[in-house]
């Protein structure tokens, strides 16, 4: 299977050709949000934290920002910065230079003489680069070139019969035809954990995925925490879900049946191809934006209540088996599983179905979110600011 | 036309694709039917049979947690009469 896509000189292809307006810091935000909205071509991403961090934050957030400046569906970056944060626009400039050939420009607000300068500056830089953006041709690209991150959102019952187990479907599908898969949000394979472990490839593996989860539950305990109190959400429950194994055991089955090859750490770049797991919050948005950083160029995610969310650099294509969901926010979602719940639909056939979805989006298609130009992150912390 | 999903036979529970009221009989997809003891909601789950407090809950085959009361057959099972129980993580490493 092939798609038209944007070849890159380094790692994956890219679907999509963004220039991507990057703040630093919280405080390059707005000026990065207005830089993007002069530019067609060009998207930013709202950042939450950057200054006032301990180390293992800031690896974090440096991680983050760094993936997304790597993501295969970005074509260069203009990032935008204060001048005061822990990791200065200069800095965080040669990290990217180090790791891609992508251009990339830096401006730093209180250099620049304030906000208005900078974006004088910054829309000129984006502007050109957005130019030359619009040139670069789409090629055939084979399907080995997608890594699809595999997400879900605002669960409730169906999740687990109907739209997990297609995505699941999918996966393997997409695994048999070269392509890679990534699931994560470890705090949802509790409960699941033993189950999900019999995928790993290697006994290093199986207890790898164990150990993520016992490694969560103490550090959430060690800060006086249970992770029992916030999983299920209000929302699952009400959708019928009562416990977190439950919705864990219904979660796991987005991931398929083909053995895990990887498991990554929170935000980092896979080495092998195939079904790979990693460590994450099960915080859907925050989810989204480590698998945006570890190089996926689309997200999948099925719901069973219902989720506006979109990413500004990857296409979320969001699916739901609960007919009502469909019907009442169809603005939102893109596929209508419903059919397997009916009995009309196969899991398989709702694989088949996906397998044509996700390859639309692959050749350009929009989905919905990406159409309204959503762009929802959130950056897991390992402590407080301080 | 089924109104539960019997996901696996190990289950004491199904899960309801319809809302039922109490007294309904629910046609469960993968076996039998239940009367229903009281008003449950759509896509929550009806017990098969009369589950006592400390007993495990089972669906897709696997534990889901423990009761906390007495669960009538027919019963409403939710997050107010199950709990989730701690993992032993370490008897699962190979």
């Amino acid at each position: 299977m092939n798609f038209y896509g944007y070849k890159r000189a380094e790692g994956r292809a890219g679907i999509r050709n963004h220039v991507l307006i990057l703040p630093t810091c919280a405080c390059g935000s707005e000026t990065a949000r207005i830089v993007a909205s002069q530019v067609r071509g060009a998207v930013n991403i709202i950042f939450n934290t950057g200054c006032s961090d301990v180390q293992a934050n800031t690896d974090l957030s440096q991680k983050i920002l760094t993936g997304f400046a790597c993501n295969p569906n970005v074509f260069g970056v203009v990032i935008i910065g204060l001048g005061c944060e822990t990791v200065p626009h200069a800095k965080l400039r040669d990290k990217i230079k180090s790791m891609t050939t992508k251009p990339v420009i830096s401006f730093g607000i209180q250099e620049e003489g304030g906000t208005l300068k900078t974006i004088e500056k910054a829309v000129r830089a984006a502007r050109d680069l957005a130019a030359e953006a619009a040139l670069q041709q789409k090629e055939l690209c084979d399907i080995s070139e997608l890594l699809m991150g595999i997400e879900c959102g605002g669960s409730d019952a169906t999740s687990g019969i109907a739209s997990n187990p297609a995505v699941g479907n999918l996966s393997d599908k997409l695994i048999d035809l070269g392509a890679s898969t990534l699931m994560s949000e470890s705090i949802e394979w509790i409960g699941g954990e033993h189950v999900l472990a019999k995928r790993a490839a290697t006994p290093e593996l199986h207890n790898r995925i164990i150990k993520i989860c016992a490694d969560y539950e103490a550090h959430l305990k060690a800060a006086g925490q249970d992770c029992r109190a916030g999983q299920p959400t209000p929302g699952n429950k009400f959708g019928g879900l009562s416990t977190i194994d439950e919705k864990s055991l219904g979660c796991i089955k987005k991931g398929g049946t083909r053995p895990i090859v990887e498991v990554l750490n929170q935000a980092e770049r896979p080495t092998k191809r195939g079904a790979i797991v990693m460590d994450t919050a099960g915080y859907d948005i925050s989810s989204v934006t480590s698998m945006v950083a570890a190089g996926c160029n689309a997200i999948i995610f099925t719901t069973g209540r219902g989720t506006p969310t979109g990413n500004a650099i990857v296409p979320v294509l969001k699916v739901t088996a609960n007919a009502q969901t469909f019907s009442w926010m169809e603005d939102n979602i893109d596929v209508d599983l419903s059919g397997i719940i009916a009995g009309d639909l196969t899991i398989s056939n709702a694989g088949d179905l996906l397998l044509k979805k996700i390859h639309d989006v692959c050749n350009g298609r929009l989905t919905k979110a990406e159409a309204y130009g959503f762009s929802d992150i959130a950056v897991d912390h390992v402590c407080r600011f301080v | 036309m089924t109104n539960a999903i019997l996901l696996d036979e190990k289950d004491n529970v199904a899960t309801c694709t319809s809302k039922a009221a109490a007294g309904y009989t629910i046609k469960i997809l993968g076996g039998g039917e239940i009367i229903c003891v009281e008003d449950i909601p759509i896509w929550h789950k009806v017990a098969l049979k009369k589950i006592s407090c400390g007993e495990k809950i089972f669906k897709y085959g696997e534990i889901i947690g423990e009761a906390s009361k007495d669960i009538a057959a027919g019963g409403w099972v939710s997050d107010k009469n199950i709990f989730s129980v701690p993992r032993d993580y370490a008897s699962e490493m190979i």
